[in-house]
């Protein structure tokens, strides 16, 4: 077995998050990977649509530069340090397969059924991943934060309204592997 | 200079997001079947750490090396932009299979279908900010 090769289990990857926490923290910044989409907003004009995103966007470049350095860290990652598969709990896989006809689990680190560039042929694959996306983006602004902003950051300044986003968090996603994946995906 | 280092924390946590399977379909999935302690234990020990860690700045005063003040303002009061915006962001982060961070982790990875929900998340952050004073907070 190999290191650099095999995935970090969660008691490496855990404090190594913590570290981020502490160096942004360290340098006057806050940890928080979806303020950057506010800031991508404002940097295209949206300010000229709302009010929203009328702040100096300028100050808040650095965000910017995270999500630069987080896209080059992915390249690395992706090609030098990882064989690309993700093994998951064999009961879990095996549901995926006979569930959903998702097959891929143990074999590559995004399922093929969604993200490969065959399965774009299927408006439904481009929607379901459109309005997963969205419904991302405009949540993290409505409850002000994601999982870095408010999961790591929040919860470790034990913020109340954190805790309650973490919960929302929870709920939703729940809700849609649960109740709703078996109305889109069968 | 500064550029550089944020540059640098971000390629940083990039590889930290891929590596430990935080950036993958497979175990976000996973983690909402309650199948593996796998990301429980990312965001606990995560989190274990980074309480003790603010408590020490804030007991031994710690300043930032720029600026005068650590970025540790309190959120703002209240529940219902927290529940129903968390709600709505859950909802989007188990059907795409990502959150914020990895959407990026993954464009440099080369899972180019990710721009989709890249794009799909900027929609979002607009349409919020073009409805916002409309919503309960």
């Amino acid at each position: 077995m190999n290191i650099l090769y095999d995935p970090w289990p969660w008691y490496v990857a855990g404090p190594l998050i913590a570290l981020v926490l502490f160096l942004l923290l360290l340098i006057g910044r806050q940890f928080g990977m979806s303020s950057n989409l506010r800031t991508a907003c404002s940097a295209m004009g949206a300010g000229k649509a709302a009010d929203f995103f009328k702040f100096e966007w300028k100050e808040e470049r650095w965000n910017l530069m995270v999500v630069l350095g987080a896209v080059i860290g992915g390249f690395l990652a992706s090609h030098f340090m990882s064989n690309n598969s993700v093994e998951i709990n064999p009961e879990i896989a095996q549901q995926l397969a006979s569930d959903y006809s998702i097959t891929s689990a143990g074999t590559s680190y995004l399922p093929p059924e969604i993200f490969s560039f065959e399965a774009l042929s299927n408006p439904f694959i481009i929607i379901l991943l459109l309005a997963g996306g969205f419904l991302v983006g405009f949540g993290a602004r409505y409850a002000g934060g994601c999982t870095s902003g408010h999961a790591i950051s929040g919860l470790s300044n034990l913020q109340l309204p954190s805790l309650i986003a973490v919960v929302g968090f929870f709920i939703g996603g729940l809700v849609m592997v649960h109740l709703f994946y078996p109305l889109i995906f069968s | 200079m500064q550029y550089l280092l944020y540059v640098s924390i971000g390629v940083f946590f990039g590889i930290v997001m891929y590596k430990s399977e935080a950036a993958s379909w497979f175990r976000i999935y996973e983690m909402f079947q309650f199948g593996s302690f796998h990301m429980y234990g990312i965001i606990g020990s995560a989190l274990v750490l980074g309480v003790l860690g603010v408590q020490l700045i804030k007991r031994k005063n710690i300043k930032p090396v720029y600026g005068s003040e650590m970025s540790l303002q309190p959120k703002n009061k209240g529940v219902t932009r927290y529940l129903a915006g968390g709600i709505i962001f859950g909802l989007g982060w188990a059907l795409a299979g990502v959150c914020p961070g990895p959407m990026y982790v993954l464009a440099g990875a080369g899972y180019y279908s990710i721009l989709i929900v890249i794009v799909g998340a900027l929609l979002g952050t607009f349409v919020y900010g073009l409805i916002r004073e409309k919503l309960p907070h």
